[in-house]
């Protein structure tokens, strides 16, 4: 019963097939079987049954949405009421958020039942899940594999079918990449789409919170009910939330694809090339036209990102003093010392170098060279994609330039393991709504993502072209080898 | 030498909202430690500031009685540094675009109106509090006022003494109570000071280099921390030594500044746009609205006051510190035919003396405006005099109900009745022989003592006006 869509497990808990508790119990013990891909961080299986055995009484009275009494989990960068909220961080090995998270609230309103906490980068900072305090998670598809960042629990989760769908962030790609390297679907709406309410924060202007899943149609339920403003968040747009299933099934048939020229050069690995463009034909036979377009800017993409981002975590981490909540340590000398020692021990490397490369960039005498530069930038990159839009409906390309690495592989590299975010981080500073679908596989079975960007706002386009391939396709029902 | 004191003052004032400028925790003093610290006060993950639009109008109503421009887009930043009593390890602050633009203060420190510039006022959050007793060796932070809305109101250097420095802040405090903006209670801390000085040769254009002298909490301290610390930089400045630009503390108990930090020390607040906050945007309907709602203002009320009541300046001052007793003194005149004048004689008179007294507002006044021109009315209308006016005043303000039924009660209402007053008269000449000669020999004073004489024997009540007239057409020769 795991391989079925949401849709699928809504009507048979309608039907009374199983119930929420018996379909919560089964998705427990999977993530029980799946303990070796620590793609957990926490499992909550005792307020998961309370919650599927409330879901089975507004069942039974007729009282049930369509994501009432489904299983699923969320990244653990959602701060989540009386349930440990780590965000994959030392830091916050000892938290229990007193709140829920909008998005928390928003699922569980929809009636969802959670089965815990999954693994994730720490802060949301990598694209191998291997920065977590807790851990690498594993690739389902290799083991020994990574399966991507910063939502590699989720994603391994989701593809491992230990759960039907997870939340997910993404910053500068955390949800599509991961999406990509573990073979399963992963939407990352438009900027202000979901409440960053209770998200913890990365980088506030790129973060945003989106979802998991097998299939476009099932990211687009779960979407909807993530979706709106929040008066809690600032950032957040007061637009109504358009009918995401309304035009799912719509044909594609005369929507012009852009592809830039820039997402098909050298850096793409051959495989990863050849697939995305088999999909591309498959979008054409369904009647989609193709044009080039040009992104001549995206080439300071990651620059531009690896300015802008560690600025902001600069800032956004400060809070993680020791003082009120959080890791301190054990001794110290004054209170100086106190912040450096609780600080240098509660936060992992990679975190570090980001809060001391954003700390560089907002100092006085370099600002104007780096983080105003880079805001121009920023910019430029959104500009380039409104011009590309003039001529198209949606762009295609590659999620990221290669398949799953090994873990280890590019630790000692960070700027290799940066430019996996290649093609999604621009999407971010433009603020753009973008999906990563499965598109195929290597020699070595790894899957490939096809990533689709849409208009900013238009979510829409984004999740029909997918689903129509998915439709013409069956890659996303590829389950890794022992998790069928 | 001759040495110019150049000051330049940054206050922060806290301003009057329920709430706190980006949530929902109430902002009223004195509560248990932390009992006002909601998720966003004390920074959990993952909680997000919004904006407060009542800090907004407040901070506007400011500049528009300032004259200031007001920026309909401002910008807010964040400064960031660690303190354990600043949660998120940075303060959200306006920088480069403040939401008041440069307007002025007209002050008079006793030698003639001078304006003073205001370069800028801008919002901001103010920080919780660090708590150092009883903690047996740890300290304790109290966040209830972290995020309490700040307006910082920066100066130019525009002062040129203590004294100036002083009349500012007092001008400055004035106007934040007047306009309804702050209730500037500095035992408090809703009204701070810092104060940036320096001294340079008179004459000289070029500014000094500047200490800027911090936690200088009352108007007293103001002045003895300025004099303190021109009277240091002299004392360098002419045994040949130069001054370093850093932060003093100054020290009440001491009557001294002592150096906190150097400029080498100084923090870098890497200033950069907060990306959770919108910018502030203020459309013109708002800025209106808050233009519509700003009351007369203290300086145009007191040469209102001056030019078409007839008040005297220093008055009209005074009446106009504060908004409620200005308010008081313009219902007291709308409601009694007495002059203005006599009005404003009794409420910085008698009703003053007896408010300082009781140590109350205007507001919780015994006797209210009514009463008071009621009183007025009595006096304007010959009913009592003047003298006997205040007995009548001390009756009321002990309760014993309004004017009339004080002088009623008390039987004080004055004799006016002519024929009554002409035999007290005929009475007391008879009696008092040799001063009637005295007088008609020219001795003019003694017709005082004559007038006494009447007053005693109608317990003060004949009208003296009348008294007088009878009195000297019947000793006239």
């Amino acid at each position: 019963m795991h391989d079925y869509t949401i849709t699928e497990h809504a009507e048979a808990l309608r039907r009374g097939d199983y119930s929420s508790v018996e379909l919560t119990r089964h998705h427990l013990d999977r993530v029980d079987a799946g303990e070796a891909l620590n793609a957990f961080v926490t499992v909550t299986a005792e307020q998961a049954l309370e919650q599927a055995a409330e879901a089975d009484r507004n069942i039974r009275n007729g009282d049930a949405g369509p994501l009432s009494g489904i299983p699923m989990a969320h990244k653990d960068i959602f701060c989540t009421r009386g349930v440990l909220t780590t965000c994959g961080s030392r830091m916050l090995s000892n938290f229990v958020s007193p709140y829920d998270a909008t998005v928390v609230t928003r699922l569980r309103d929809a009636g969802m039942v959670s089965l815990g906490k999954t693994n994730m980068d720490e802060f949301a900072m990598g694209s191998s899940n291997e920065t977590s305090y807790y851990g690498p998670v594993k690739n389902p598809w290799s083991p020994d594999r990574v399966p991507g960042g910063s939502s590699g629990g989720s994603a391994a989760a989701v593809a491992a079918r230990l759960a039907p769908l997870a939340t997910a962030t993404d910053t500068g790609g955390s949800i599509r990449q991961p999406a990509a390297m573990c073979g399963i679907t992963g939407i990352k709406p438009s900027y202000g789409r979901v409440s960053r309410y209770g998200m913890i924060a990365f980088a506030s202007s790129l973060d945003q919170g989106g979802v998991l899943t097998r299939s476009a149609e099932d990211a687009a339920l779960v979407l909807q009910a993530m979706s709106g403003f929040d008066a809690r968040d600032s950032t957040s747009l007061d637009l109504p939330v358009p009918d995401y299933g309304a035009g799912l099934g719509d044909d594609i048939a005369g929507k012009t694809i852009g592809l830039p020229k820039e997402f098909f050069g050298d850096g793409v690995e051959p495989a990863v090339a050849e697939t995305v463009q088999a999909a591309i034909r498959e979008l054409e036979a369904l009647g989609a036209r193709t044009v080039e377009v040009e992104l001549p800017n995206s080439e300071v993409g990651i620059p531009c990102y690896y300015v802008l981002a560690p600025a902001e975590a600069s800032s956004n981490l400060s809070r993680f003093d020791g003082v009120r909540y959080g890791h301190r340590a054990a001794e110290y000398d004054d209170l100086l010392d106190m912040y450096s020692r609780s600080r240098a021990e509660g936060f992992g490397e990679e975190v570090q170098r980001r809060i001391m490369i954003g700390t560089y960039v907002l100092s006085s005498g370099y600002y104007d060279a780096y983080y105003i530069k880079a805001q121009k930038l920023r910019r430029l990159i959104a500009d380039d994609f409104t011009r590309a839009f003039e001529k198209c409906d949606i762009i295609a390309g590659p999620t990221a330039p290669g398949t799953a690495f090994p873990i280890g592989a590019k630790n000692d590299d960070p700027v290799a393991m940066y430019l996996n975010d290649i093609f999604t981080n621009s999407v971010n500073l433009a603020g753009l709504p973008g999906i990563s679908v499965n598109a195929g596989f290597d020699a070595d079975g790894l899957p490939i993502g096809l990533q689709l960007i849409g208009r900013y706002l238009d979510e829409a386009t984004v999740l029909n072209v997918a689903h129509r391939f998915q439709l013409a396709t069956d890659w996303h029902r590829r389950a890794p080898g022992g998790y069928a | 030498m001759e040495w110019e004191t150049v000051i330049g003052l940054e206050v922060h004032v806290q301003l009057q909202t329920k709430s706190k400028i980006f949530s929902g925790a109430s902002t009223a003093y004195g509560a248990e430690p932390n009992t006002q610290a909601c998720d966003v006060s004390i920074a959990l993950p993952g909680v997000l500031p919004v904006m407060n639009r009542e800090a907004a109008r407040l901070a506007v109503k400011f500049g528009l009685a300032i004259g200031a421009e007001i920026n309909q887009t401002s910008v807010f930043a964040r400064k960031n540094y660690f303190y354990p009593d600043l949660p998120k390890g940075y303060q959200i602050s306006q920088y480069e675009i403040p939401v008041v633009g440069r307007g002025e203060l007209e002050i008079d420190a006793g030698d003639g109106p001078k304006i003073i510039g205001i370069t800028r006022a801008h919002l901001e959050e103010d920080a919780g509090k660090s708590l150092h007793e009883n903690f047996d060796g740890f300290t304790g932070i109290d966040l209830n006022r972290a995020g309490t809305p700040l307006l910082e109101i920066v100066s130019e250097p525009d002062m040129r003494s203590a004294a100036e420095a002083v009349a500012y802040l007092r001008q400055l405090h004035a106007l934040v109570r007047y306009l309804g903006i702050s209730d500037g209670n500095m035992q408090e801390g809703s009204f701070r000071s810092d104060a940036n000085v320096s001294i340079r040769p008179k004459g000289e254009q070029k500014l000094g280099t500047r200490a800027e002298l911090k936690n200088i909490n009352s108007f007293r301290f103001v002045e003895k921390a300025i004099r303190f610390e021109v009277e240091r930089q002299i004392d360098i400045l002419e045994d040949g030594g130069e001054i370093v630009q850093e932060t003093r503390l100054y020290d009440a108990d001491r009557d001294e500044t002592r150096s906190m930090r150097s400029k080498e020390e100084a923090h870098d607040y890497r200033y950069f746009p907060d990306p959770d906050l919108p910018p502030l945007v203020l459309d013109d309907a708002f800025v209106a609205a808050v233009r519509d709602s700003l009351p007369e203002l203290p300086h145009d009320r007191r040469h209102r006051f001056i030019d078409t009541l007839g008040l005297a300046p220093a008055d009209a001052a005074q009446l106009t510190v504060e908004k409620s007793l200005a308010d008081y003194f313009e219902a007291v005149v709308g409601a009694t035919s007495a002059e203005p004048r006599i009005a404003c004689n009794w409420v910085l008179g008698e009703l003053g003396a007896a408010l300082n007294q009781a140590d109350i507002p205007v507001e919780d006044s015994r006797v209210d405006s009514a009463a008071l021109a009621g009183l007025l009315d009595r006096i304007a209308d010959n009913t009592i005099s003047g003298k006997i006016a205040k007995d009548v005043f001390a009756a009321m303000w002990e309760g014993e109900g309004d004017a009339d039924a004080v002088i009623a009660a008390r039987g004080l209402k004055q004799i006016t009745d002519s024929g009554a007053i002409e035999s007290i008269v005929d009475g007391v000449l008879a009696e008092c022989a040799d001063q009637v000669r005295q007088y008609r020999d020219g001795n003019e004073k003694v017709i005082g003592f004559l007038v006494g004489q009447i007053m005693k024997q109608t317990q003060g009540k004949a009208n003296p006006k009348q008294v007088n007239e009878i009195l000297r057409r019947k000793l006239a020769p």
